[in-house]
């Protein structure tokens, strides 16, 4: 029955992420290819040898755009939802609904803006091949590092709460977190591979379209499987208010 | 007479009960590390490790990866 429960959550929840990967596919491609291509044509023009190309510009920026975003949505969409199974009743009294937006507003925060704020994203040309494995590595760290701590806030918050009250234990689980996270930020070594003269505009707008994406893809999954979320665990569905209200006699 | 009998519900939203960890264990594991594993093909393989020899699978998500905020090359 439960573990029913948690298949069927998780099914809804590699849909939603599904979906929600089109949508930001639609944003990916409209709002950051036209900045990739930009970038590229800048590499182009100062590179000194060109490689071969092994898939071509067309399929990298459609098809291959398409497989990238939407895997990473069916895949979060996974991990979400098994993540809503435990904290669905155990953070508060939230219905099915905002519990997903909840923590798909807490995973955008911890899965991507913490970590993009010390190491954001980089169109091509910007970042040295040879120091690709320090900076995946770095960035995976930042990421788990921020997930991780998401998590021990939510539950020091919890803890605090019978003594401190919810909104008090909230503050401080939530400035415990960010000095935490200051404090990675400053130890953690910083990464500067921009090539001079690479127009700073064109950074920057690329970097605002990647969190545009994600934006899209979380805001679009919190509210998609919310909604599933809700209709399974409360499939009654709601009758008109007035019905509610009259006793049971006409 | 032609309307329903509304539920007697306890609360008027009803808030979700807890599910038992026993019951997400087995989903988490397998599940998350299958997720776990296409994420690692969609944001680094052919990057900093390789599973695959080549740069197939690097070049088929390059711009996906660069767009989804991971260090591509």
């Amino acid at each position: 029955m439960n573990s029913a429960t948690v298949r069927n959550l998780l099914v809804r929840g590699m849909l939603a992420g599904l979906a929600a990967g089109v949508l930001a596919l639609v944003v990916a491609y409209l709002l950051g290819e036209p900045y990739v291509d930009k970038a590229i044509a800048f590499e182009d023009a100062h590179a000194h040898e060109h490689e071969m190309e092994v898939v071509s510009r067309s399929l990298q920026s459609t098809a291959g755009l398409a497989t990238g975003v939407l895997v990473y949505g069916v895949a979060f969409g996974g991990i979400a939802a098994l993540a809503y199974c435990f904290a669905l009743g155990r953070v508060g009294r939230f219905s099915p609904r905002a519990t997903a937006l909840l923590l798909s507003g807490t995973a955008l925060l911890a899965v991507y803006v913490v970590p993009f704020l010390k190491y954001p994203a980089n169109p091509p040309s910007v970042g040295d091949p040879d120091t690709i494995g320090k900076r995946t590595a770095l960035y995976f760290l930042m990421m788990l590092l921020s997930v991780l701590l998401a998590i021990a806030a939510t539950l020091l918050g919890k803890r605090l709460a019978p003594s401190l009250g919810t909104w008090w234990a909230t503050v401080v689980a939530v400035a415990a977190f960010a000095v935490v996270i200051g404090l990675a930020y400053q130890f953690l070594p910083t990464i500067n591979e921009v090539p001079a003269h690479f127009p700073a505009a064109l950074l920057w707008r690329f970097r605002l379209s990647a969190l545009a994406i994600q934006s899209v893809l979380w805001a679009g999954f919190g509210l998609l499987f919310g909604e599933l979320a809700e209709r399974q665990l409360n499939p009654a569905p709601a009758k008109a208010p007035s019905g509610r209200t009259a006793p049971a006699s006409n | 007479m032609a309307q329903t009998v509304a539920q007697p519900t306890a609360t008027p939203s009803a808030l979700p009960a807890k599910l038992p960890l026993k019951a997400i264990a087995p989903w988490a594991v397998f599940f998350g590390v299958l997720m776990l594993v296409l994420l690692y093909f969609v944001g680094a393989e052919q990057g900093a490790t390789s599973v695959f020899s080549g740069t197939d699978v690097h070049e088929w998500v390059h711009d996906a990866r660069h767009l989804l905020g991971f260090p591509c090359h």
